[in-house]
């Protein structure tokens, strides 16, 4: 059973990676999440310069769902430099290295401070829902600022891939794909959290976010990610890979990203709920799925559900 | 769905209680009691919201049946507003997460307390002396009117308290760690050694303990954000584990692989600051 993923000339031993935003701060929590099975990690949102985030309680959870206004605080490019220069002298599995900005502009400089630093692939932060007030509505809702984003980090990408990471609040996910691919992006990151959501305290009737709403993830989440995927793919053809992200826990769920057309997934909540090891979890369930269904070579399932329906 | 971490989900969302009672211990620092239970054993920590205004990981300073003790330092934005509550006033509690002190009944244990180190180390001691272990207890600080719970700690049974301060105002002029270092060349022995407190006489514990092959449970600080194994801003280099789950107690020997240890730590952006 082959478990391994090549996307644009780089492998991964499984299609699991560590999701933005959860957990991947430093070069040794990258390699503690190797260590526990995944088969890349991706960075938390990487600044190009020092941006503060929001005050606690910025991460709140419920068995349904976890609410997160974390803020996108980040130290800037000169402390990624030392920590992802640092992993890199013992690289495990790939990095993908997730950047954000405020600006066009400055997502430009942005991806030209990172890619000197050699990261697998960029994935470029447009959908975060929780940094509005601060920045207004994320590039990620309009294909046109989307797209103008695309080509500010292409321009100075070199021979990195971009994935374009894209919001699950829009009316058509399809077309704003397909204007990120026109301004020339490798691949697609999907989902973003969905809402933002609010939850407000019984006794003080308050929001219990100091950001008052904050990003929607969860098992729960996962229903809207495989359309989103599959929305993506078909307007895309197929041709750009895709990783899925959104709300999966089990292998079940990872593999049905993968038939709406995911290539690599994503996993964050989940460490949570199942434990640090949950992309060794993962992997093994995915694992046994294929085995029991005679399936030898996992990369023949992504976008299958678009296969079968239009052999149909 | 198994839960690994042992966190259960229902701690993980603030939900806000009354203050209870309020008792002042020194100048800055106070006792708030709530009338709810969150089962919490000694060395945990519970994340405490104030509304509207920020959210901190505090560790308990007691919690049974009759309710949830928290001892805090008016030192800070949050605490400083936090000192201004009155009885009746509601403040959000989660958790309570992360590793405990354990012991064995009737061990011998000396217990090491820094500053308001004192108020989880006299749960530890509480709980300890109900087991019918043996307790020494080094408690520290600045000077006589920094001393907290030295009364109670008195009160335990088993238990003989050693005071240090830093001006000699009251007991051992010097560091509480100096006058366990004594105990231990005079040829008191123990099993255990606990300390909370700041890091830097926790290093001198972890020391102290590697020196005379005492194993050691210390209590580690690092800024927690969710306090559940999700945000990954308690990380600590080089092994990558986090502090609100793999923490705060841990065990000398885990400590000792901590190479950031008493050294540095990160702030809410991740960025190093030296001790």
């Amino acid at each position: 059973m082959n478990l391994s993923q090549t996307i644009l000339g780089v492998t991964f031993r499984n299609p699991t990676v560590l999701a933005s935003g959860i957990w991947g701060i430093t070069a040794s929590s990258w390699q503690e999440v190797a260590r526990n099975g995944a088969g890349g990690v991706t960075t938390k949102s990487l600044w190009l310069k020092e941006h503060k985030g929001h005050k606690n309680p910025c991460i709140i959870s419920t068995e349904h769902w976890t609410l997160n206004a974390v803020g996108v605080p980040d130290a800037g490019v000169e402390k990624a430099k030392e920590e992802i220069g640092d992993y890199n002298k013992e690289k495990p599995v790939p990095l993908i290295a997730n950047i954000i900005a405020d600006s066009v502009e400055n997502y430009g400089k942005t991806a030209a401070g990172i890619v000197e630093l050699k990261p697998d692939f960029l994935e470029v932060n447009i959908s975060c829902p929780n940094v509005e007030d601060e920045f207004g509505r994320p590039f990620a809702c309009s294909a046109a600022d989307a797209a103008a984003v695309t080509k500010a980090v292409k321009k100075v990408s070199g021979k990195v891939p971009v994935f374009i990471k894209l919001s699950p609040n829009v009316e058509n996910i399809g077309a704003i794909a397909l204007a990120c691919a026109k301004a020339g992006a490798d691949g697609f990151t999907a989902i973003n959290t969905v809402g933002p959501g609010m939850a407000i305290d019984l006794r003080s009737r308050m929001p219990i976010l100091s950001n008052k709403v904050g990003g929607l993830s969860g098992p729960g989440i996962k229903p809207i990610a495989v359309k989103c995927i599959a929305d993506i793919y078909r307007a895309t053809e197929g041709k750009l890979p895709i990783i899925g992200t959104g709300g999966v826990h089990t292998g079940e769920d990872a593999l049905e990203l993968m038939l709406a057309g995911a290539t690599l997934i994503g996993i964050g909540t989940a460490i949570g709920t199942r434990g640090e090891d949950v992309f060794k979890k993962v992997t093994e369930e995915m694992s046994a799925w294929c085995k029991e269904e005679g399936i030898k070579n996992i990369a023949e399932l992504v976008g299958g559900m678009h296969k079968t329906m239009d052999n149909e | 769905m198994t839960t690994k971490n042992n966190i259960p989900l229902e701690s993980r969302l603030p939900k806000t209680y009354r203050i209870k009672e309020i008792r002042r211990e020194t100048a800055k620092v106070q006792t708030f009691t709530f009338d709810v239970s969150l089962g919490a054993q000694p060395g945990q920590f519970i994340m405490l919201w104030l509304p509207g205004v920020d959210e901190k990981p505090m560790s308990v300073a007691y919690d049974d049946e009759k309710g949830l003790k928290i001892t805090f330092f008016a030192v800070g934005c949050m605490t400083e507003k936090l000192a201004q509550c009155k009885v009746g006033d509601l403040v959000g509690l989660r958790g309570p997460f992360g590793t405990h002190y354990e012991w064995k009944p009737r061990q011998r244990l000396a217990l090491v307390a820094g500053g308001y180190g004192a108020a989880p180390m006299y749960f530890a001691a509480r709980k300890a002396s109900e087991d019918g272990c043996k307790l020494d207890v080094f408690v520290g600080a600045r000077s006589a009117e920094h001393l907290l719970y030295i009364k109670e700690l008195e009160d335990l049974r088993g238990a003989t308290v050693h005071i240090a301060t830093d001006d000699g105002s009251r007991g051992f002029r010097g560091y509480n760690v100096e006058v366990l270092k004594q105990q231990i060349e005079k040829g008191n022995s123990f099993d255990q050694i606990f300390a909370c407190g700041p890091e830097m006489m926790i290093k001198a514990v972890s020391a102290l303990s590697a020196d005379y092959k005492i194993p050691s449970q210390l209590s580690l600080e690092r800024y927690m954000k969710c306090g559940y194994g999700l945000c990954g801003n308690c990380v600590v280099d080089p092994l990558g584990i986090r502090l609100c789950k793999d923490g705060p107690v841990i065990k000398n020997d885990l400590c000792q692989k901590i190479l950031e240890f008493g050294k540095y730590h990160r702030d809410d952006l991740g960025k190093k600051h030296e001790f």
